[in-house]
């Protein structure tokens, strides 16, 4: 190609799609790491059916994956410019996902009478209208993959998993990429499978080649900016659940305390504790337990004998922890509970993301039982957020949930690898063995936490557990005395006010609109007030991770802005947390409970409607 | 594979006493777990682990106070969960030893799952079950060990719940240790706890305990002096089944199920009685001696007690081999791994 054929963007997004089996989770994963080796910033997100392998070349069955990369990256992207679709199941479904003039690659080969009719068409899906609105590639992926699969003897089953590769070469050739990364990818993958290995690479190559001979996207050529605002450092590509799990374990290391994780699979959640479970040289004890109660009593019982002990869980399983979440709440233990949220109530969406577990996160258990609440808001400050809750349980002796969602957890992004070192220190409250002045429920008079006596330590034998206790430990049903360690118990919490950062706003400081984010919205609210902003429009930003408390400056922020529009993927549960500590402030709603993230569009239509 | 033993052992010299805790004993009197509780402080000093080591958890129930009891570490938690939390003090420091108490609606009806599955997994924990068929604490409904067919509060034409027996139960989670005793034979309940404490893995003993208040006399049928040498057999392991006053009965095995008889009556002699063997792998017979009642002699003593590798010790081992022979060394290995770059 010449190189005045290429066109050079800011970003770009491409969307895989096909059968759950088709492999595109492992396309997108290959393309997003293949361009963050090579310089692009990326964000990932993984849109997938519940089923693990639904009806073959149904809608029900079709597995996306989104990649989004450039030289500035907050979101995966709203719409895409490159649509892969493996079949019409796939192009029936994702087609909505692409822009007007993007180019589509279909496998031809799976356009046929029956995979017609089962993706629900009845009459030919390639409309002149379609043709015109959208650059769509009939590609023959199947027969040229079935052929390089016969030349080099394999079977048919093995050879039709390799369709992907040719799809990814393709999408290579159109980013102006080379392929030697995936190579590199596929020999370690596949090291002990020579034959695998080969057949891989003959595929990909063949599809990188195939493009290269079609005059049709020689025009469509795209060469995304390279990263270059990002800071000096190591960098790597990391999902929200592996960097939580990793959090966890920096938290644990510089704190001197074991990590435990007690937990039950649930999607989407389960990747935190597959994660922590191989890391066993580091310390990590995961218990794999029969229930969600169970995860998260034995993180209880694992934290009463010393341990950073955490439990990871998704909506429904937050549920079923809620008991014994006042239990760590009474007992003043240090615990830390991930909440990967999902699309709810009951089973939900499981695999579909939502921030519709903020008000059982708050408020979900009987009596009066404050706790901490913390929101990561990016795949990559999972890490951080999860090392932050645990120093908070650590050094206040409460639980904490941080919510993370199901966009944050499976998507990816690039992440800055920090040292350990230089990670903020964490000083359990650990009591001094044989101390004679020892009382279970003796306070720190600044921060109000207890000390931790843990079992084995001399001369600080003592009971705790769900019954109230007065503060020198034995149980008491005094009304003074219940009335006194129920203040104290909201007390410490609201103290961790004093150890938190000032919320910061973005944006314009004189604007006329104020927006509000929590949580795992921040990359496609962030870009959405870029945006108006670089349009000259008056809009600001404040964006919260911490949920419970607030910063101190919250009420400052909110009382200095006329209009504010509080944005979440529910009904309005932060913006009802807000009215009940901000009543004086006029805050509206903006909602979506679709399981799907924001769209920046979307939330810049609905911002211009508010400033007018 | 070595076998380990994780809980220290110290040299002091402990009496009763230094396990006795300064809090108000405040079961009804003349409740079982008065006596229960005393044999516990008497099976103490017999492990010789230090005080600080030992932890007792428990659920909800009138039984479930006895960590107040203890002067040691102790976790009085919520209904059903003692089990899990007590894997999870096991797990975070093996040094401990760990004891649970639960009731038997505590262990077998809201905490059922916890309990199958502390045993299946043969989790180092010392499980004592106060079955006294009915709930107390919240005075006297049906409990999933109430006979059948019992009037409760809430079974007030009588139960149609078949109760579960807590021997079976362990028996069918692949438990390698079960003994039952009396309330009222303080000296048979620390005898059979202090076997249980030295059982690496998951020991339960199921003490029959009276509730004075709201099943009084459930177990009197076994329990009365009158009768208990005929109801009851004390098994000991290498030795032949017989109980009676004068030992003169005995349990046969006849090809099909176990009998009772008589030595001297019908030619039986010592020979045609069935030795017990706790250590027998196979829970069939072990199963047998459980299910009895009935005409049959209510077993007590240890029916159970099996080698098999605790969860502890498969734990410590994985964990030690991936300790000295895992991939990363400290968490920034683990940052810097696969594949990263530059900027």
């Amino acid at each position: 190609m010449s190189q005045d054929q290429i066109v050079n963007k800011d970003d770009l997004v491409i969307r895989f799609a096909g059968d759950s089996g088709d492999g595109m989770q492992l396309s997108g994963t290959l393309f997003s790491d293949a361009s963050a080796l090579t310089g692009n910033d990326i964000a990932t997100f993984p849109d997938y059916p519940a089923e693990i392998r639904a009806p073959h070349n149904t809608v029900a069955g079709v597995s996306g994956y989104q990649v989004h990369v450039g030289s500035h990256i907050y979101s995966s992207g709203d719409k895409c410019d490159i649509l892969v679709a493996m079949n019409p199941a796939a192009f029936k479904s994702q087609l909505k996902w692409a822009k007007k003039g993007a180019t589509v690659i279909v496998d031809m080969d799976t356009f046929t009478e029956d995979a017609l009719e089962k993706a629900g068409y009845k009459d030919d899906p390639f409309t002149d209208e379609l043709e015109r609105a959208y650059t769509i590639v009939h590609a023959p992926i199947t027969s040229f993959t079935n052929k390089i699969g016969a030349e080099q003897g394999v079977d048919k089953k093995t050879t039709e998993k390799c369709r992907n590769m040719f799809a990814l070469g393709m999408i290579f050739y159109l980013t102006h990429k080379t392929l030697d990364k995936t190579y590199a990818y596929l020999e370690r993958k596949f090291a002990k499978k020579p034959d695998v290995v080969k057949l891989n690479k003959a595929v990909l190559t063949e599809g990188y080649e195939y493009a290269d001979k079609l005059e049709l996207i020689h025009s469509k050529i795209v060469e995304v900016s390279h990263a270059t605002e990002m800071p000096k450092g190591r960098y790597r590509n990391i999902t929200g659940n592996v960097a939580t799990a990793w959090g966890l374990l920096a938290a644990s290391e510089r704190s001197g305390r074991r990590l435990f994780l007690g937990s039950y699979p649930i999607t989407p959640a389960t990747d935190v504790m597959v994660e922590l479970a191989k890391h066993k040289s580091l310390g990590a004890r995961v218990f794999q337990a029969e229930d969600e109660i169970a995860g998260i009593c034995s993180a209880i019982g694992a934290s009463f004998a010393g341990a950073l002990a955490c439990t990871s869980t998704s909506g429904p399983g937050l549920s079923l922890k809620s008991e014994a979440l006042g239990l760590a709440v009474m007992t003043e233990l240090p615990l830390v509970v991930v909440d990967v949220q999902r699309g709810g109530p009951s089973t939900g969406l499981p695999t579909k993301t939502e921030q519709s577990d903020l008000a059982q996160a708050l408020y979900g258990r009987n009596g009066e039982a404050p706790l901490i609440v913390v929101a990561a808001s990016s795949s990559a400050n999972c890490f951080y957020w999860a090392y932050t809750a645990a120093k908070l349980a650590l050094e206040h002796m409460t639980p904490v949930i941080l919510l993370t969602d199901g966009y944050l957890g499976n998507g990816s992004q690039l992440f800055r690898i920090p040292k350990v070192a230089d990670l903020p220190e964490i000083k359990p409250r650990l009591a001094t063995p044989n101390d004679p002045n020892y009382r279970p429920f003796r306070r720190d008079p600044e921060t109000f936490a207890r000390e931790w006596a843990l079992p084995g330590m001399e001369g600080l034998r003592h009971r705790v557990g769900g019954l109230e206790k007065c503060p020198d430990g034995p149980l008491s049903t005094d009304p003074e005395n219940h009335q006194l360690m129920v203040n104290n118990r909201q007390e410490k919490v609201n103290r961790v006010a004093n150890y938190i950062p000032d919320q910061e706003v973005q944006g314009d400081p004189d604007a006329d609109l104020l927006v509000v984010g929590w949580g795992g919205t921040s990359g496609a609210l962030t870009l959405a007030v870029e945006e108006m902003n670089k349009e000259g429009k008056k809009v600001a930003y404040t964006h919260f991770n911490y949920i419970c408390p607030l910063p101190k400056n919250t009420g400052d922020i909110l009382r200095r802005y006329k209009k504010i529009v509080v944005c979440e993927l529910n009904n309005g549960q932060f913006l009802g947390y807000l009215r009940t500590k901000f009543p004086e402030c006029p805050m509206t709603a903006y909602n979506k409970v679709m399981g799907l993230p924001f769209e920046v569009g979307e939330l810049k239509d609905h911002f211009n409607s508010l400033i007018g | 594979m070595s076998e380990r033993h994780f809980v220290p052992k110290t040299d002091v010299e402990y009496t009763k006493a230094d396990f006795t805790s300064d809090q108000m004993v405040k079961w009804c009197p003349g409740c079982g777990d008065h006596a229960i509780l005393s044999s516990l402080l008497n099976t103490f000093p017999k492990t010789h682990v230090k005080k600080e080591n030992v932890v007792m958890v428990s659920g909800i129930g009138c039984s479930s106070r006895i960590p107040y009891y203890v002067d040691t570490y102790g976790f009085h938690s919520i209904h059903g969960r003692a089990c899990a939390i007590a894997t999870g003090v096991k797990l975070a420091n093996p040094a401990l030893s760990v004891w649970v108490n639960m009731g038997d609606g505590d262990s077998m009806a809201i905490g059922g799952n916890h309990l199958i599955h502390a045993i299946r997994r043969n989790q180092d924990l010392n499980i004592t079950i106060f079955n006294n068929e009915i709930y107390g604490l919240t005075k006297g409904q049906y409990s999933p060990t109430t006979k059948f067919g019992q009037v409760t509060k809430t079974s007030p034409y009588g139960t149609i719940d078949y109760p579960f027996n807590p021997g079976e139960l362990v028996m069918g989670s692949q438990g390698t240790f079960f003994a039952r005793t009396l309330d009222c034979v303080p000296a048979l309940t620390t005898q059979v706890m202090e076997q249980a404490a030295k059982h690496d893995g998951a020991s339960v003993v199921e003490v029959l305990q009276n509730c004075m208040i709201f099943n009084d006399k459930t177990h009197a049928a076994i329990t009365d002096r009158a009768v208990r040498d005929d109801r009851t057999i004390v098994l000991e392991h290498g030795k032949p089944m017989l109980f009676g006053k004068n030992k003169e009965k005995g349990l046969r095995f006849n090809g099909r199920q176990l009998e009772v008889v008589t030595i001297g009556e019908n030619g039986v002699t010592i020979d045609d009685i069935m030795v017990h063997h706790e250590d027998t792998e196979d829970t069939g017979i072990h199963m047998m001696l459980a299910h009895m009642g009935g005409d049959l002699p209510v077993a007590l003593g240890v029916i159970r007690n099996v080698k098999k590798t605790s969860y502890t010790q498969l734990y410590e081992d994985q964990m030690d081999e991936q300790m000295q022979n895992g991939k990363y060394k400290c968490v920034d290995d683990l940052l810097n791994s696969g594949d990263t770059w530059e900027v």
